[in-house]
């Protein structure tokens, strides 16, 4: 099963990097949803008895991580005006970096974990680490509204990865993930309503203060 | 007798093979654009016509100015007989050639930069520059890739390394493997100076960095560097193709296998070329760290 | 018979300044024979050296002095052997070369001084190697460290040279005081002030951990490991160039001579220690050269490339560390002997570039890289020296760089791949360090030769350049000469590298026959010399074929810009840019940009400078917060004598009630 696994793993993990260093917000899209086609594959693999609802979830999953959100992403950036340039807070050799650092340390700290010994080889637990870093990592260093939507996808791509280990134990764990990636559709929406082209700040921030009483 | 029939295959292969990647490259491209482009065998018309032109040398340059192209040829021709192609083992092998490969091909780049300084013109200067800089970051790339190979077949020689052990380690660490061939990859594409590191086709500043270099040299010298360029794109396709080729028992299969793998490579390479546009220089480095990162994280896989 | 020998060369180098430096009637003959005594007491000690390596090993020799505790017990053995060859071989260049550079005629009032410290500089060296007690090796550590600083201040009419040997100093002085404080630990571990292995068993952890921490500070400032290097680039820049080469070339080796002698001491060093060894040789190599790529004073630039060189060699004694820790041979013998091969290597081409860089200065009057340029036209064959000194610094075959690090890379690959015995994989990232190493060694080579020599000629400067004396080209041949018997001929040093592996690991069997196991090193001949011959074939055929031809002379071309004028040529800083900004994090380079406001700016000037970071971001504060929290403690320094009266009858009455 691993010899299935690996290289959509790997896959995974370089398209962090991609995503981490593109400078073009196309590119990051374009990362991110090649990365939830590769993790929509991934039941399949896991799952020995898949069944017709299994399949049905895994194209649903496909259709919206591949082609429906990224769909309302390049439709959010057209209306709303959104240049084409990352404008990120960090440099990307600085994220790409600190990227680096952040999957090797998922490596080595997966290894100390106590982990059943069929998931103790794989890749699962340090691709899901390093993939929730990198999303973090995007959250946070990034200022454009839609940035922070892919670094939100990017998180979620990490937690629907290391779910995968819990698959038997949890049936409905991937209608919860698509779940969770339409409350993205609904995120999107907002910036579309909003004409949300830059920060989130863009919105007066006076109104945020009034939330400290 | 098997292998000197072997190492007279390699040499002849090595010699004779590589002005025909840059036809093949030019080939894919002209297709990619819609037009016809230049016979496949181009590039060695070129060479047999410059071979037989006449010079015109600078007056600012000393003797380093030829020493260049000279350097250049000769390291990388010697460093091709280090690598293992085909069927043959390399003709040469010792515990420790990867390093004398490495450094073959720095004391041949170290000349060319030199000889572009050596014209005392800023263009040159500029070419010399960006190339050194991005050399630094593709050579720890290719340190950490053959690290993978020397733990994986437990052998310090590339004939070893991209042996015959070398198939059956895909099973088992192919993940390694994998992100050794993407940065071998990005490396190749880098050292050889193609899209989106480089733009061999253009002679405007912004986009130069290895035509650059070679802007004053005309004639016989500029034969040498057009071969000794093309020798290098063999070398590093070599190395790529070998890390996925598998052997076989039969020499001539295998040679032919080969021969078809390098110009599969030459065909990968123009429509990397064709669909990609080159890399602002600032971001250079940010794709060679990506590249040094891959095949670290190859190692890492290994020896956790 | 040896050991006397070696002790009459040390004295009559010590000795050699010294009727210069007495007589009444100064001028060229005083100099001469000054030179000649310096020059014939190198040559006995290379002579003792020579027996040494052919007839095996003498006996120590001991004699009785009157300091309590210590005695006059001198040794030869494979390791001392191994760092007496670059201190006296380049002491005798160096005297040579002077005789030409620092002319009694041009420098009268710092000439004979200079003499003097020099002779008593490689006394001072000698004596620190083969010392076998601790006192005696402190008396020449601080002869060496005293007569460096009276070198460095050699003209000390210039602020740089004062301020430089200000720093230079308190390096010096901190790293003694540690010296005292290990050598203090050691007599208290085993009661005698010898330097001979003792039983660390005996020794708590603590203490051993505290030893081998003064033994890092001590040995590391003196060695220039970073961050305790700050001493280095400013004292190489602003000494006399035969002077900078004893200084990169050899003095920074005795550091490195410490260093192994301390280790030495200790059969099972725990993995730590050589971790740590291993860290700071990748980050000396890596950061030195980054800051050397940023550097365009000439002698500066050859000095941060001493640092990364000393990373080299670092980086082979720790990977030798862990292998004495998990007991593989094979780790000792290939990370030692790239180790103290480098050392040799360092010594011999570090003073070819910097006796050429000196030919340079002393034809052109500057140390700027950017004010020269053309000077291979002028100065052929110091510039071919300099090539060939560059061509082995940056590691590259033929020549002696590459088989040092070749072993380095063997031991560091191997740490991977060999089957028995327990597996450590850290050691294994040092080598793609070692080759971003040698990546930039190359880029900073390529904008330092090309900058001097290549192209046309920055400023007036380089105008009036001529070839130098025979004086100081002689010692750059001698150079030359070891730099390539070594590169094309690596098998004439196994001998003595595998006898100072023997004395560093008296543990090992059998070193020479499994060092030439490990190490094709008759490969290394075969490529090299296969290589120096390819080349000149293919050479021979261009001009060949070049005089056959047509060929025309003319301007540079460049596509068309015809006829570039000489500001129009990249400057090492424009040359180094992309690369100072991809390190700008750790090399904060300043610029000095004037604003251009109004219409019509007046003519001003752009200035880029990359400073030592560590020193002045780091020791200049915490120095300068030190001068002012101890300028409190003026407040006691009254002046009455009463008060001082009062201090003395306190510390009495302390006294008294402690015991």
């Amino acid at each position: 099963m691993s010899q299935f696994l690996d290289p959509f793993l790997i896959a995974a993990l370089a398209l962090n990097f991609v995503a981490l260093g593109v400078s073009r917000i196309r590119g990051v899209i374009s990362a991110v949803a090649l990365q939830g086609v590769l993790l929509g594959f991934l039941p399949l693999f896991v799952h020995t008895d898949i069944g017709l609802r299994g399949v049905l979830l895994i194209i649903v999953t496909i259709g919206l991580k591949g082609f429906v959100i990224p769909g309302f992403l390049v439709h959010a950036m057209r209306e709303a005006e959104i240049q084409h340039e990352v404008n990120p807070i960090l440099s990307y050799m600085s994220s790409l970096l600190l990227g680096a650092v952040g999957t090797g340390l998922a490596i080595v700290f997966s290894s100390t974990l106590p982990l059943a010994e069929q998931h103790a080889d794989l890749l699962l637990v340090p691709a899901s680490l390093a993939t929730v870093w990198s999303g973090f990592l995007m959250l946070t260093t990034r200022r454009k509204a839609i940035m922070q939507v892919l670094g939100y996808l990017l998180l979620e791509n990490g937690i629907f990865l290391f779910g995968l280990l819990l698959l038997e134990a949890m049936p409905f764990l991937v209608e919860v993930g698509v779940l969770l990636d339409l409350f993205t559709g609904v995120f999107v929406m907002g910036i579309i309503i909003h004409h949300i082209s830059r920060e989130f700040a863009s919105i007066s921030t006076e109104h945020l203060t009034e939330l400290k009483e | 007798m098997n292998a000197a029939i072997q190492n007279t295959m390699h040499v002849v292969v090595a010699l004779v093979l590589p002005p025909l990647l840059p036809g093949v490259i030019a080939k894919t491209k002209a297709l990619f654009a819609g037009r016809v482009g230049p016979p496949v065998l181009q590039p060695y018309y070129d060479l047999i016509k410059l071979f037989r032109k006449g010079s015109v040398i600078s007056t600012t340059t000393t003797g380093v100015f030829l020493a260049g192209p000279v350097v250049g040829l000769v390291t990388v021709t010697m460093a091709l007989l280090l690598v293992p192609l085909g069927h043959s083992d390399a003709p040469i092998s010792f515990t420790g050639d990867l390093v004398l490969l490495a450094y073959l091909l720095g004391l041949g780049r170290f000349f060319t930069a030199l000889a572009a300084l050596d014209t005392g013109s800023a263009f040159e200067g500029m070419g010399a520059a960006r190339e050194v800089t991005f050399a630094c970051l593709a050579e720890p790339a290719l340190f950490l890739g053959l690290l993978v190979l020397a733990k994986l077949s437990g052998s310090l020689q590339l004939a070893g390394m991209l042996g015959n052990s070398l198939a059956s380690h895909w099973s088992g660490a192919g993940a390694s493997l994998a992100l050794v061939l993407i940065s071998w990859f990005i490396v190749l594409l880098a050292e050889n100076c193609r899209i989106p590191f480089d733009d061999p086709n253009t002679h405007l500043e912004l986009t130069m960095i290895h035509e650059v270099m070679v802007l004053d040299h005309s004639g016989p010298a500029l034969g040498m560097i057009l071969y000794g360029a093309a020798l290098k794109l063999f070398l590093f396709g070599a190395l790529v193709v070998r890390l996925v080729m598998p052997r076989t028992t039969f020499a001539w299969l295998d040679w032919l296998i080969f021969v078809g793998a390098i110009l599969g490579v030459s065909v990968v390479v123009g429509v990397v070329e064709s669909s990609l546009a080159r890399l602002r220089l600032t971001h250079v480095p940010v794709l060679l760290v990506t590249a040094c990162l891959l095949s670290a994280f190859g190692v890492i896989l290994l020896v956790r | 018979m040896n050991e006397w020998l070696l002790i009459a060369g040390v004295v009559l180098t010590a000795l050699s300044g010294v009727p210069g430096y007495l007589t009444r009637y100064p001028g060229p003959v005083t100099q001469w024979v000054t030179t000649l005594i310096a020059v014939s007491g190198s040559t006995l000690g290379l002579l003792a050296l020579c027996m040494f390596w052919t007839m095996g090993e003498g006996q120590s020799v001991v004699l009785p002095w009157p300091i309590p505790g210590a005695e006059f017990a001198v040794a030869l053995d494979g390791l001392a052997a191994l760092f007496l060859l670059p201190v006296f071989l380049v002491s005798l260049v160096g005297s040579v070369y002077g005789l030409a550079y620092w002319k009694e005629s041009e420098h009268p009032d710092s000439g004979r001084k200079l003499r003097l410290f020099y002779g008593i500089l490689t006394a001072g060296m000698g004596l620190l190697v083969i010392a076998r007690n601790s006192i005696l090796f402190l008396f020449g550590w601080e002869g060496m460290a005293l007569s460096a600083f009276f070198l460095v201040t050699a003209e000390d009419g210039k602020q740089e040279a004062r301020e430089a040997g200000w720093v230079y100093l308190v390096a010096t002085h901190i790293a003694t005081l540690c010296l005292f404080g290990l050598f203090a630990i050691l007599h208290a571990a085993s009661g005698s002030f010898a330097l001979a292995p003792l039983a660390w068993d005996k020794v708590s952890p603590r203490t051993a951990t505290l030893a081998f921490t003064l033994t890092l500070l001590g040995f590391g400032i003196k060695a220039g490991i970073m961050p305790l290097h700050v001493w280095l680039p400013g004292s190489h820049a602003v000494a006399p160039t035969h002077v900078s080469a004893i200084l990169s070339g050899v003095i920074i080796k005795m550091g490195i001579y410490g260093l192994v002698r301390i280790t030495s001491l200790i059969p099972h060093p725990p993995v730590e220690w050589g971790e740590i060894i291993l860290a700071l040789g990748v980050a000396s190599g890596i950061l030195g050269v980054v800051f050397a790529i940023g550097q365009h004073d000439l002698k500066r630039l050859l000095a941060y490339h001493s640092i990364e060189n000393i990373g080299i060699i670092v980086i082979g004694l720790g990977l030798a560390l862990v292998g004495r820790s998990l007991g593989r041979s094979g780790w000792i013998i290939l990370g030692l002997g790239g180790s103290l091969l480098h050392v040799w290597n360092h010594a011999f081409f570090k003073s070819l570039l910097f006796l050429s860089a000196g030919s340079v200065v002393h034809a052109t009057h500057t140390r700027e890289i950017d004010h020269l340029g053309g000077l291979a036209k002028r100065m052929p064959v110091t510039a071919a020296c300099f090539l060939i000194g560059s061509v082995a610094i940056c590691g590259l075959p033929p020549l002696n760089g590459f088989v040092s690090e070749f072993l380095i890379y063997l031991g560091l690959f191997g740490t991977l791949v060999s089957g028995d015995g327990p597996s450590y994989a850290g050691a294994a990232f040092a080598a793609p360090a070692l080759a971003l190493i040698g990546a930039l060694a190359i880029a900073c080579f390529a904008k330092a030769y090309g900058a001097v020599f290549l192209g046309t000629a920055r400023t007036h400067h380089a105008d009036h350049a001529n070839e130098a004396p025979w004086a100081m080209l002689a010692p750059l041949l001698v150079l030359v000469a070891a730099c390539v018997v070594i590169g094309l001929t690596p098998v004439v040093v196994v001998p003595a590298l595998a006898r100072a592996i023997s004395a560093w690991a008296p543990e090992l069997r059998d070193v020479e026959a499994e060092l030439v196991a490990l190490a094709p090193l008759k490969w290394v001949s075969v490529m090299s010399l296969a290589l120096l011959t390819a080349l000149a074939a293919a050479g021979f055929l261009l001009r060949y074929r070049l005089r056959t031809g047509a060929v025309e002379h003319g301007p540079t071309w460049a596509c068309g810009y015809v006829a570039p004028t000489p500001r129009m040529q990249y400057t090492s800083s424009s040359f180094a840019q992309s690369l100072v900004n991809l390190f700008g994090r750790v090399l904060r380079p300043k610029t000095l940009r004037p604003p251009t406001l109004a219409l019509f700016p007046q003519k001003s000037e752009f200035q880029s400078k990359v400073s030592d970071v560590v020193l002045d971001e780091a020791a200049l504060p915490v120095f300068r917060l030190a001068g002012y929290l101890f300028s409190r403690f003026r407040v006691f320094q009254q002046g009455s004598v009463q008060s001082y009266l009062l201090y003395l009858f306190i510390a009495l009455i302390a006294l008294l009630l402690w015991r």
